[in-house]
């Protein structure tokens, strides 16, 4: 709590932000109880301000996309708060906290209904929310995401991996949300159709004032989106950095190190190294 | 795109219906039903069985024009009894002097009306159990499942009779009584359908955009588990047939003068030896019924439900 609310007021004194968007303190996710408890997140803390994007990067299994579950309600916060725009989230979440937080799931083959249009998956979000002119709204949302209104009454199986994401980002976007959580948007599609993904997230950001969280394994990823990111394991905070370390190959932590070499990927001095020490 | 293989000659409606950019929900909708179709008249057995289900519903709706004599008042018992299939008589005359083939035409109304009530009755409610379970899961999961096996663990026209007996025969009684014996298999479907569907990430989503449960069920659960349902309420369909011909064979289903298939088989059993027709032509009637819906059932399966087939 202390050091949480030291680092805050560094953060307002040295002038680099306002508020934090969102500021998760000593998070934990429990899994099951007895010998089955699993601990998936261990005591994370970050703060992203508004505006920014922040990386969490990190192996399968090291609790990364669990914290943005918790964030959002998919996972239960065991301890420890999250704060979004300077409010606790409750439990249940509320409609208003939808209307500011929404997510970009990993697989754009899953995560769109079958039965569903496009035009019934954009308008679910505005019907729910009680909006008006969805007509438009849904025509708008289309463009902002690149595609045209002929897309508007296809279903999922005749879109492409590619089209079917632009969909998910604007049906998360219809809401106008602050904050969008990206769980492996890219991971699933192969790598000219990531790299557009990637770009029109980024103009998205910048275009609508978003706060994005990025969940990835892939370093080029966050370094190419995030300013800043946090690297875990086992469900720990190992080290936070900022995309221009990890660019330039500077980490003070080992494990992030060894990452980075990992993302290189294969290198004759790697395995020399690895079959000297055997 | 995917969704549009190319085609011969593509006439213009065709093309308009595989348009893999449809301009309004209807075009995509019909699109889908379009696709279904093609794929549904492939097998011709099913189309033999969707042809049989048509002709019951019209000879059901046109039963006045169709059949030439009344289906209930008796004719001349010293001359129209029991007389054979002929052209005056189609299918023959039974014991008090009725034209069969009026009352098979006229039972058609009987057996329609027990179908469509049993399907009406059962569905929804196998459905709403099956999803809500499946979906909630814990303690709701437990009570409604328990109490679909209690269901289960009856043997069907064993209950079924014991209704009739507590509630007195008639066919709205065994109606009620098929209802409450054929829903728990619908229920069981549709649970393991929504435990496949529950954890999926479009189900997150929509959560996430703040629906209710009631909305997630009905607009995105049940739209995929109807499906496999309605394959198997339409193999189901012959099952009930038989079970409301059985009651009234047993004379605790429709009770006289209705002609009532089963009933009518049982009174041809005193003449099965010598005047075979009067029970064969209600039999055969159960039969080719029966059978148009199991082959419509199957081919339903290998549209709407590609995993079940084989």
């Amino acid at each position: 709590m202390m050091s949480a609310r030291s680092r805050l007021s560094t953060a307002t004194l040295l002038g680099l932000c306002k508020d934090p968007m969102l500021d998760i303190q000593k998070l934990k996710v429990v899994y099951g109880t007895g010998h089955l408890r699993v601990d998936a997140v261990k005591d994370v803390s970050f703060h992203v301000e508004a505006g920014a994007a922040y990386g969490l990067v990190g192996e399968s299994g090291s609790g990364k996309s669990t914290v943005l579950r918790a964030i959002c309600g998919l996972a239960p916060i065991s301890a420890g708060q999250v704060f979004v725009d300077g409010k606790e989230v409750k439990e249940p979440r509320d409609k208003a906290f939808y209307r500011t937080v929404q997510m970009v799931f990993q697989d754009p083959y899953a995560s769109l209904h079958p039965r569903h249009t496009v035009d019934r998956t954009l308008s679910e979000p505005l019907a729910i929310h009680g909006e008006r002119d969805a007509e438009v709204r849904i025509l708008q949302a289309l463009r902002e995401v690149g595609l045209g209104p002929s897309f508007r009454f296809r279903y999922p199986h005749q879109l492409s991996g590619g089209q079917r994401q632009r969909i998910a980002i604007a049906r998360a976007l219809i809401l106008r949300p602050k904050v969008l959580l990206l769980d492996e948007p890219t991971s699933a599609l192969d790598a000219s159709v990531q790299a557009e993904i990637l770009n029109l997230l980024d103009e998205l950001r910048r275009k609508m004032g978003l706060t994005y969280i990025l969940v990835s394994h892939d370093l080029a990823v966050v370094a190419h989106l995030c300013e800043r990111l946090l690297v875990m394991r086992h469900g720990e905070g190992v080290e936070e950095t900022t995309a221009v370390a990890l660019r330039t190959g500077r980490a003070s932590n080992a494990y992030t190190q060894e990452l980075i070499e990992a993302s290189r990927g294969f290198s004759r001095d790697t395995v020399k190294t690895a079959s000297a020490a055997l | 795109m995917a969704g549009a293989p190319p085609l011969p000659q593509p006439s213009g409606l065709q093309a308009w219906l595989l348009s893999s950019e449809p301009a309004s929900r209807w075009q995509a909708r019909l699109g889908r039903g379009y696709l279904g179709w093609r794929a549904f008249t492939k097998n011709p057995l099913a189309v033999l069985g969707l042809a049989i289900v048509i002709l019951l519903v019209l000879v059901a709706i046109l039963a006045p024009l169709i059949a030439p004599y009344s289906p209930v008042a008796g004719g001349d018992l010293r001359t129209e009894r029991l007389l054979p299939p002929s052209g005056t008589f189609w299918f023959g005359t039974d014991d008090q002097g009725r034209d069969i083939f009026s009352r098979v035409v006229y039972g058609s109304r009987i057996t329609l009306w027990v179908v469509m009530l049993v399907a009406v009755i059962a569905t929804p409610i196998g459905v709403m159990i099956g999803t809500v379970a499946g979906y909630h899961g814990g303690w709701i999961d437990t009570v409604l499942m328990r109490i679909t096996d209690i269901f289960l663990a009856f043997p069907r026209l064993i209950l079924a009779l014991a209704f009739v007996a507590a509630l007195g025969p008639g066919i709205e009684n065994a109606i009620i009584a098929i209802s409450i014996t054929s829903w728990p298999p619908y229920a069981r479907i549709a649970r393991a359908e929504t435990l496949t569907i529950r954890n999926s990430d479009f189900i997150a989503a929509v959560k996430l955009q703040g629906a209710s449960t009631p909305r997630i069920i009905f607009g995105h659960v049940i739209p995929l588990c109807i499906s496999s349902v309605i394959v198997r309420v339409t193999l189901d369909m012959a099952g009930i047939i038989l079970t409301a011909a059985g009651l009234g064979f047993l004379g605790l289903g429709a009770q006289p003068p209705m002609p009532e298939w089963g009933a009518m088989v049982a009174t041809g059993r005193n003449y099965l030896i010598d005047q075979w027709w009067v029970a064969a032509m209600p039999g055969l009637a159960i039969f080719v019924v029966s059978l148009g819906f199991n082959l419509l059932g199957d081919g339903l399966r290998d549209v709407l439900d590609p995993k079940a087939a084989k």
